[in-house]
């Protein structure tokens, strides 16, 4: 062994490192007293808090505080806010620990705030590399274990900070930026293990989830979501084709407690045109149930096959006790991205089908095979090589990754969908250069269109999943929705995503509107609660990008009379009862 | 389709760890400049680590002298001459190279350029200034959030094409420096200056303004 070289390496490792720590963290203030956060503390959180992504393990996305509610809320009003200092797409929500507050926006930089007063302890700054790629420059959040926390960065690494000053702790790299591997989720933690998945099927990349070791990075397991040779599914392959399927994995997940399966959305094959990946190509378009030690995969479902239409179904299911039909059933509920509602039922060895209904109109499916839920595709609406081919609902689908959410009090469950959005594109051969976009088609080609006489675009839908029947419908006459829902115990509805700046409440059982208040942009962000001496407070970051500026772009063009330059900058907004 | 067709009843490593080269590539320009010896250290470091793979000189910004070649297409790594640029565009996309090393300078992203040739009438004073025969360059990468400027089609907001960033729909006049006309991106391409020798392009300065994207910080 040559010491001197190594004890060189050392040093020079260390001084980096110490470096890397000055230059990071801009302290304004440790944080004195911090909740070590703990499994049984993440498996059942108390109402004040806001620790997981949805708040719970389940996905429901609500909170049991009900201080404000239907009678009240129109008292709400903003009580501190805090501009984050960038643009682009805020898409985390505040995330809340007894009192502090920890928020994640684009370009790799996590705040941490008095959630009562709005004042900063910390802030980190990543400094992303200059010649970064960034698709989807945003964060989806942090997540919490002991006193640690967790950003999966777009340049593809996994950092650790201490909770109270915001310093590294470690970083370990998952794969190369440069090749169009990202990560812009939340990771889910379980049991000390950081829990990732990576982004960039639109690289054609192959699929992943991963996990890492709370305590230094190390990696864990990493479970590719394409299967190789020899794995089963491997089959619905053919050729080569699945070293670079996609079957991205770019939201965090869900967990049952009960039976320890992680739940895990899966994104579409790459590249778009089904032609090039003949097959049914599992497990894109799926969810799949882990085991959170291993990675092993328990069983899975796919919700479509041979995906030709850029729909990612990365927005993990719901996990909803339902009785349907007489029985109690353990489901699994997702309104897709393919405009289906699908209601599942997660057993420990097999997710089995129970039933399915378009939630925005399609031309896509013709039905679904009611023993298999295969849905039945029209080949009219499958795009193809070499003509153009328009179908319904757009790329972005009946509902994109923003969450729905679940009230345990009306049983409801709420979704920010798309009406009368269509696109198309002409899909092409192309050759994959890695770290270049891999579409099957040219950027310029693709297309979204309003259906003509359209008179709304965006809809708050509250669906009964027990029953398949929708109770109420809020439309947004002049605006797409595209932004994450989230239900309390004082039945409202809370949801942003309008082009309009607004943050809106909605009475849980009636869907009337209760409340508004214009923000400084548009709000893509996923709204929290959380309680601090006996107040209850709202939180939600307003700052538009990303796809709902995509999206707005088409609108402004289709020429339906929308103009709105929807401004960005990202502001974080807390809101309380008037005193 | 009617919602009514649809049945609502069923019957039934790649990995790899190295947190010390990314600690290194990944300094702050704060970092940088808060000293001199840490500033040598990583670059040291990080300048090691890349020598691996790419020969030396390739990742560094285009240079006065150098001659340009195709980036893409059938004629990747031939160099460009005026003739290969239609009147009135697309853009030809471009790296740099060396000609006393022949080393194209591809290691980078941020080295690829766009070159096209306009109606020297329709272009602004200071573009003009800068184009020969109504030929002139841009960086290729986006100054919103650094996708590469892939698209040349008719502006979404007036009747002229654009160079355009599909990632987030920003589009640039190239007649006027590369002003941003639509989109979300804060600033202009960094614009190239170009010379004309027996018909080949080359480089004749460093690029003017940023190159790649916006960052916080
Ligand atoms: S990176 Fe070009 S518009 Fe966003």
């Amino acid at each position: 062994m040559n010491t001197s070289k190594t004890r060189k390496q050392f040093y020079l490792s260390g001084f980096v490192a110490f470096t890397c720590l000055v230059s990071t963290a801009a302290m304004a203030g440790p944080i004195e007293s911090y909740s070590p956060v703990t499994a049984q503390r993440l498996e059942n959180p108390e109402p004040s808090n806001w620790m997981l992504y949805r708040r719970t393990y389940d996905g429901h996305g609500y909170s049991p505080l009900e201080q404000i509610n239907t009678s009240n809320v129109k008292n709400l009003t903003p009580v501190w806010t805090f501009a984050t200092g960038v643009v682009e797409g805020h898409e985390a929500p505040p995330i809340v620990n007894n009192g502090v507050m920890f928020v994640a926006t684009p370009m790799g930089q996590v705040i941490a705030l008095n959630a009562k007063t709005g004042d900063e302890y910390w802030r980190y700054k990543r400094q992303l590399p200059d010649d970064l790629f960034q698709l989807h420059p945003t964060s989806r959040g942090v997540g919490l274990w002991e006193d640690k926390l967790f950003l999966a960065t777009t340049d593809d690494h996994v950092v650790a900070l201490d909770a109270k000053t915001g310093k590294v702790v470690w970083d370990t790299k998952v794969q190369d930026y440069k090749k169009g591997q990202y990560m812009t989720l939340m990771p889910l933690i379980v049991d000390g293990k950081v829990i990732v998945g990576g982004s960039g099927g639109e690289f054609g990349v192959r699929g992943y989830v991963a996990a890492y070791d709370a305590k230094d990075g190390k990696e864990l397991w990493r479970t590719f979501t394409i299967p190789g040779e020899g794995e089963p599914g491997h089959e619905t392959w053919q050729g080569d084709d699945w070293k670079n399927g996609g079957g991205s994995a770019w939201m965090t997940g869900n967990y049952d407690k009960e039976t320890k399966t992680i739940y895990w959305g899966v994104g579409n094959a790459a590249p778009w045109p089904g032609e090039t990946h003949p097959g049914d190509n599992l497990y894109t378009s799926s969810v799949l149930a882990l085991d959170p030690n291993t990675g092993k995969i328990k069983t899975h479902h796919q919700y479509h096959q041979n995906d030709s239409w850029d729909w990612d179904e990365v927005e993990a299911p719901m996990l909803i006790d339902l009785q349907r039909d007489g029985r109690n059933i353990k489901s699994l509920v997702h309104p897709g991205r393919d405009a289906i509602f699908w209601v599942l039922e997660r057993t420990p060895t097999k997710i089995n089908y129970v039933a399915g209904w378009p939630f925005v109109s399609t031309d896509v499916w013709k039905g679904i095979e009611p023993e298999s839920g295969k849905p039945i595709v029209d080949p009219a609406h499958k795009p193809v090589i070499g003509k153009r081919v328009e179908f319904c609902p757009s790329l972005w689908g009946g509902k994109d990754w923003p969450s729905a959410a679940y009230s345990q009090k009306t049983g409801l469950v709420y979704v920010p969908a798309n009406e009368n959005f269509c696109g198309g594109f002409t899909g092409e051969k192309v050759a994959l250069k890695p770290g270049e976009l891999w579409l099957g088609t040219k950027p310029e080609d693709i297309g979204l269109k309003t259906k003509p006489g359209a008179d709304h675009f965006g809809e708050l839908q509250a669906w009964d999943p027990a029953t398949g029947k929708k109770v109420w419908q809020h439309n947004f006459p002049k605006s797409q929705l595209f932004g994450s829902v989230t239900a309390t115990a004082g039945d409202l509805i809370f949801v942003g995503g309008t082009n309009d700046r607004n943050f809106r409440a909605f009475n849980a059982k009636t869907g009337e509107l209760l409340w508004e208040q214009k923000t400084n942009s548009g709000i893509m962000g996923m709204p929290v609660s959380y309680e601090i001496d006996g107040t209850q407070y709202i939180a939600i970051q307003s700052g538009w990008g990303v796809d709902a500026q995509r999206i707005q772009d088409a609108l402004v063009t289709n020429n339906i009379g929308i103009e709105a330059n929807v401004p960005q900058g990202g502001v974080i907004w807390v809101f309380a009862l008037k005193k | 389709m009617s919602r009514a067709s649809f049945t609502t009843d069923s019957s039934s490593s790649e990995s790899s760890t190295e947190p010390n080269a990314d600690a290194c590539s990944e300094q702050t320009r704060r970092t940088v400049l808060l000293g001199a010896l840490v500033a040598t250290a990583c670059l040291g470091c990080s300048a090691q680590a890349r020598a691996d793979e790419d020969p030396p000189g390739s990742d560094e910004r285009p240079q006065k002298g150098d001659v340009l070649v195709f980036s893409e297409g059938d004629k990747e790594g031939k160099l460009i001459t005026a003739a290969d640029l239609p009147a009135g565009g697309p853009p030809v996309h471009a790296w740099p190279k060396d000609p006393k090393t022949s080393v194209v300078r591809s290691a980078s992203r941020l080295n690829e350029i766009l070159i096209i040739r306009l109606d020297p009438a329709e272009l602004d004073e200071k573009t003009a200034a800068r184009a020969v025969d109504g030929i002139i360059a841009y960086s290729a990468i986006c100054a919103h959030a650094g996708c590469p400027v892939t698209a040349w089609v008719k502006s979404d907001v007036g009747d002229k094409e654009v160079f355009k960033c599909m990632c987030h729909n920003s589009e640039y006049d190239p007649r006027a420096g590369a002003q941003v006309v639509f989109g979300p991106a804060p600033r202009r391409l960094a614009a190239l200056p170009l010379a004309l020798a027996d018909g080949s392009l080359t480089v004749a300065g460093n690029f003017i303004g940023k190159v790649g994207g916006a960052q916080p910080g």
